[in-house]
């Protein structure tokens, strides 16, 4: 009788996030997969048609969604590489003693709580400005010329900024998976002579093995969608060099106001992110049975 | 001897550790020097680093001319609002789940995580849509509601592992000892949810605080938070780094005293406890 009334109260109390998490998933795609079939532009309100899989045929064959799409895999590939590469080194040098570790730390994760408007502005004002950021003083003191870093080389310009903010990201989580390793283990390797190379390959890194999945995962799907550090630097330019998915689809939508097609590019990207989803929520879930 | 090559081994990681610590900081640091500075200070070459005429008429200026507070104050409305309705819907949820959980508790679970997965641009042109024809573009409310429903499954998930956490055996014996359901919660759940609760609210004010999708595209002025204030600073007119740096310091520094205090609950909530 108790059981059955508890049952009925756990039932009510997860029932209005239930039904708030479904309707907030199911319109808004219903939506996009509507408006994907149809003609439909806000600059001529009125002319909407049904025009089957045009939308799908003009945004996949656009010249722009190719380059979009490549830029958008050079950015995330390069910042999944840098904050890896660099994360893991990093962690493990946070996880020995060191003197002063809690301000290091709260160094090294600092960037993550910056908001990305923020550090974008000052990457490209204060940083990388071709004439009076810090860079360019640093290459002409080292008797370089300087780089105009959004002209040149802007997306890795962007790159930069974003693997600048989840490197924290990175570190904490690896670092956060270092210290449960068993130390004794790396006791033992040690006192049966293992060099510190083969202590690092035969065991640090089979145990992070589990973390940095987690990282490539998590840090994918935020960087899929990569936006505000360039709507505020270079605007997706110059002309599609850095342009990835994410933006391509904000300029047709509210740049070009072409609902149908920004429709069909927006049910692209969420086809590539469930891609990812699928292999995160089955890592999650095997943790949740543990 | 042995003792001998730890310490040198322990200053050596002190200083690698400290220059890798200072050179991520730097840009930080850095924009808030600038911020003291005078507007051709701050564009000078050779930089001034500590040696210049320190001034805090950006930070007065900043005021004046944009209304910083406006901005912050929607910040503050629309990351606090979010959050608030959000833990008031997910604490129920969560409880639920935790303490009588069924065979479905972890596919709802997972359903609610792979909501999460979906890109916002997927479904920004509906949104967009929405808002704008009930009136909600450049409006707290529109942001607050979006901002509350995108991270309710970060806010679901995190309260989630906090509450499993506690363990049941407890409320048994509290039952035993003849407690009624409303003592229960208040003097024997309630205490030992304060610290889940507490960094799950943080948490996630960070997270709507920084949030830089929706709001870009959602609010020009009137609702406008610090993000898309700041942005306002991206166009290429006259030189305002001095006050750009102001304007970021005070953006960024609720946040960044806040985030120090969560970071251990930060690796947690956003791996779903994946990792910890």
């Amino acid at each position: 009788m108790a059981t059955r009334q508890t049952q009925i109260l756990a039932r009510t109390l997860l029932s209005p996030a239930v039904v708030l998490l479904f309707i907030w998933m199911i319109v808004p795609l219903a939506l996009t997969i509507y408006f994907s079939t149809l003609h439909y532009s806000l600059l001529d309100p009125g002319s909407e048609s049904f025009v089957g899989l045009d939308n799908f045929r003009y945004f996949l064959t656009d010249p722009a969604f190719i380059a979009s799409l490549q830029n958008t895999l050079v950015l995330v590939g390069s910042v999944l590489a840098i904050t890896i590469l660099l994360g893991i080194p990093l962690a493990m040098l946070l996880d020995q003693p060191v003197i002063g570790q809690g301000i290091v730390r709260l160094m090294v994760i600092a960037p993550f709580f910056v908001m990305p408007t923020v550090s974008a502005l000052v990457w490209k004002n204060l940083l990388m400005h071709p004439v009076s950021g810090l860079f360019a003083w640093l290459a002409k003191l080292a008797g370089l010329q300087p780089i105009d870093w959004f002209n040149d080389a802007p997306l890795f310009s962007v790159i930069l900024i974003v693997s600048w903010q989840w490197l924290p990201f990175a570190t904490l989580i690896l670092l956060t998976a270092l210290q449960s390793l068993d130390e004794e283990q790396k006791e033992a390797a040690e006192m049966d002579g293992a060099r510190a190379l083969s202590t690092f390959i035969y065991i640090t890194l089979p145990h992070l093995a589990r973390p940095i999945t987690v990282v490539i995962l998590i840090e994918t799907i935020f960087l899929l969608t990569v936006f505000a550090e360039i709507f505020v630097t270079t605007g997706g330019g110059p002309g599609l060099q850095t342009t990835n998915i994410a933006f391509l689809i904000y300029s047709q939508a509210l740049i070009q106001f072409d609902v149908g097609s920004a429709s069909a590019g927006g049910l692209v990207a969420v086809v590539i992110a469930n891609v990812v989803a699928f292999f995160l929520v089955r890592i999650v879930g095997k943790n949740l049975e543990a | 001897m042995a003792r001998m090559v730890t310490t040198r081994r322990v200053w050596i990681s002190t200083i690698a550790a400290w220059l890798f610590g200072f050179l991520i900081f730097f840009p930080i640091l850095w924009m808030i020097l600038t911020s003291f500075k005078t507007e051709l200070d701050a564009f000078a070459t050779p930089p001034f680093f500590l040696f210049f005429h320190w001034t805090t008429e950006n930070y007065a200026t900043v005021q004046e001319r944009s209304d910083y507070f406006h901005h912050a104050l929607n910040s503050i409305i629309i990351a606090g609002g979010s959050v608030l309705i959000a833990m008031l819907i997910a604490v129920p949820a969560a409880w639920s789940m935790a303490f009588s959980p069924t065979k479905r508790t972890k596919d709802i679970l997972l359903w609610m995580l792979s909501t999460k997965m979906m890109p916002p641009v997927g479904v920004l042109v509906p949104i967009y849509l929405i808002c704008r024809n009930f009136g909600l573009l450049d409006s707290r409310t529109g942001l607050i509601i979006i901002l509350c429903l995108g991270n309710l499954p970060i806010v679901i998930w995190m309260l989630f592992t906090y509450f499993k956490e506690i363990p049941k055996d407890i409320l048994e014996a509290a039952r035993m000892d003849g407690a009624t359901i409303g003592r229960e919660l208040i003097y024997v759940l309630t205490p030992m949810a304060i610290p889940g609760l507490a960094s799950t609210l943080l948490l996630n004010f960070i997270l709507a605080w920084n949030e830089a999708f929706w709001t870009l595209n959602l609010s020009t002025s009137e609702a406008a938070p610090l993000t898309v204030f700041i942005a306002s600073y991206s166009s290429p007119e006259g030189l305002f780094w001095a006050k750009l740096s102001a304007a970021s310091t005070l953006a960024i520094a609720p946040i960044l005293i806040l985030g120090w205090f969560s970071q251990r609950q930060l690796v947690r909530g956003l791996t779903f406890g994946a990792v910890k």
